[in-house]
């Protein structure tokens, strides 16, 4: 980036999204799994993806982490296009993956460390930033312990401190509850949305329990690789003519089954 | 557990003004990311000691039995850089050292090419860095592990009786036996050419070979890391490491120098004897056996210079996950 990088420095009053997908389509072989798929997720503001399994939710966001080039469509971070300046979006960018993808071998200071450098932070930036990022999960005396020792719910939030060490405008979780207890999916879903309110980052949470939504979320449905509904709650709501989240989704997809049978 | 104190905290301590940013990626955050990523593969090396202790115990095996068995069927001829005649085990040692870097290049680009949907790659890929330089620091992640491992291997045989004699002079050997089907094309060397590059002084003269592997390792190392990327890349069907085995390891260490002097394969088949001095592997198994003697073989290192240009570059452009050759058959895992 130059010195006269625009979007630096002026966060505050800079108004570009934190993440724009445009007109996205992607094809594994003949398989169609994304269909002009367009959504935004403005600074500060929470998007819940929502879709069954297989709607096409892990494609989109290898797609945005880059991990596919996008062959048709746009994506940009806080407005730089992941395939023309993929440093710039990818510095402004925070993922959890769906998978677990922290070293159990290792310890957390050491995940977080190596974390950090990718990134380029020098060795003591990086070690203080992983200190800040394990008082931020309620995990600061366990920095000297292996990953392995951890339980599911506590794995979870030093992903979520981990993607947020450097910063990002945007964070990516997929799935990030899937697989834990109602005590650890609450202390996961309680972190997110105040980090979201404090740090002013935009969200894209991607899930398919439907229990995982507020009235005062942005809500995308994609269902077989096609946006279905973008837009509030409560006009979701009156537009189907619901009154949960759950049932308007039924609704628009058709599906019969319990959305959480699914998983 | 609160949020709240760490974006305060964050705001005041870590003040990223728009200069850090940007820091981050300059020269600094290169060599920042790049200690990250060797680092880490040796943290996880020094972790799983049932890796370490297998790696360890494949070529010693091949050491104390295999070589025990054939110094008697095998004489070894006075070959450059050899000028006595050595026993059967000193001859494969390099050949075996040769061999850790092999295994190790092939087990790193597999989990690599496995990893790279779920997990470890995909965490890595995310960096700001260029994918290129990426891959590199991982490839050269994992030949510190080789190296490690090498040097773990040269203790055990440095007590078998396996040491590298005192050097006096550091020196350039050239020699090139031009291949049959070249005709006399090029012109046959009569003898080697040996250069002295410099003196030695005395006090690292008898421990000078252990200096000089060094480099020739990593360079070796590094050659056999992108050529297996990119044929683990490449080739669906090695899907497990048997098949790693049969098809990659296997004819590579069999069809080089590192078992038998090639002028011995010359006179049981030529053709196999052009086949072996076609096989990148011998020339690391070559560059590898003249460092230990304090020489630079001038051949081998040319070789492996063009070929780990050439694997680099054709590593990096098959893995590399959106443009590459996996990607466009939809990734070994399927696609999720």
């Amino acid at each position: 980036m130059t010195a006269t990088d625009p979007q630096l420095g002026h966060a505050e009053k800079d108004k570009t999204p934190a993440l724009v997908v445009n007109g996205v389509s992607h094809s594994f072989g003949d398989k169609k799994v994304l269909d002009n798929v367009s959504l935004t997720v403005e600074q500060g503001a929470f998007v819940m993806l929502l879709g069954l399994n297989g709607a096409g939710k892990s494609t989109l966001f290898s797609l945005i982490t880059r991990l596919y080039d996008n062959v048709s469509g746009q994506i940009t971070i806080r407005g730089f296009d992941v395939r023309r300046k993929p440093s710039q979006a990818l510095q402004r960018l925070g993922v959890v993956f769906q998978s677990r993808t922290l070293d159990v071998d290792l310890t957390l200071m050491q995940n977080l460390k190596y974390h950090a450098a990718l990134h380029g932070f020098s060795r003591s930036d990086a070690t203080q930033r992983a200190k800040l990022a394990l008082e931020m999960i309620g995990l600061a005396d366990r920095a000297g312990e292996k990953v392995r020792a951890l339980s599911g719910g506590q794995l979870r939030r030093v992903e979520i401190a981990r993607s947020m060490m450097h910063r990002p405008d945007l964070l990516l979780l997929d799935e990030p509850t899937v697989g834990l207890d109602l005590g650890s999916r609450e202390g996961v879903i309680k972190i997110v949305r105040e980090l979201v309110a404090k740090e002013h980052l935009g969200v894209l949470w991607a899930t398919h329990l439907m229990d995982e939504v507020l009235r005062t979320d942005q809500v995308v449905i994609l269902h077989h690789g096609v946006v279905l509904y973008n837009g509030g709650v409560p006009q979701l709501l009156s537009q189907t003519g619901t009154t949960s989240v759950r049932e308007a989704f039924r609704a628009l997809t058709g599906t019969k089954a319990s959305i959480e049978e699914a998983a | 557990m609160s949020a709240s104190a760490f974006s305060g905290a964050t705001a005041a301590t870590f003040a990223e003004a728009e200069g850090a940013a940007r820091r981050r990626l300059g020269l600094a955050g290169y060599v920042a990311c790049f200690k990250g990523i060797v680092w880490r593969e040796i943290l996880r090396y020094l972790h799983q000691r049932e890796r370490f202790l297998s790696a360890l115990v494949r070529p010693l095996i091949w050491l104390f039995i295999f070589a025990a068995g054939f110094r008697q069927t095998l004489g070894v001829s006075i070959i450059p850089p050899y000028e006595t005649y050595v026993l059967y085990e000193e001859f494969i040692a390099p050949g075996l050292i040769a061999m850790i870097l092999l295994f190790n290049a092939m087990q790193s680009s597999l989990s690599m090419v496995y990893d790279r949907e779920t997990g470890t790659m995909r965490t890595l890929l995310v960096s700001p860095f260029p994918r290129s330089f990426l891959l590199l620091s991982k490839l050269l992640g994992g030949v510190s592990v080789a190296l490690l491992q090498s040097f773990a291997f040269l203790f055990v045989a440095y007590w078998w009786g396996i040491q590298p004699p005192p050097i006096t002079e550091v020196k350039l050997f050239t020699f090139y036996d031009p291949p049959t089907w070249a005709g006399t094309a090029i012109e046959k060397m009569s003898d080697p050419i040996v250069n002295t590059l410099f003196s030695v002084p005395t006090f690292v003269q008898p421990f000078l070979g252990y200096l000089t592997v060094i480099p020739a390792i990593i360079l070796a190392g590094l050659m056999l890391g992108a050529l297996a990327l990119f044929i683990s890349s490449v080739i669906k069907q090695l899907e497990n490491f048997a098949g790693v085995m049969n098809f990659v390891i296997f004819p590579m260490f069999f069809a080089s120098s590192a078992l038998y002097p090639l002028w011995r394969v010359r006179e049981a088949s030529p053709l196999l004897y052009e086949i072996c001095r076609l096989n990148p592997f011998t020339y690391a198994v070559e560059l590898i056996r003249f460092a230990l003697y304090g020489q630079v073989d001038t051949i081998s290192l040319a070789v492996i210079v063009g070929c780990t240009v050439l694997f680099l570059a054709a590593a990096v452009f098959a893995y590399n996950p959106s443009k590459g050759l996996i990607a466009r058959r939809g990734g070994p895992g399927g696609s999720a």
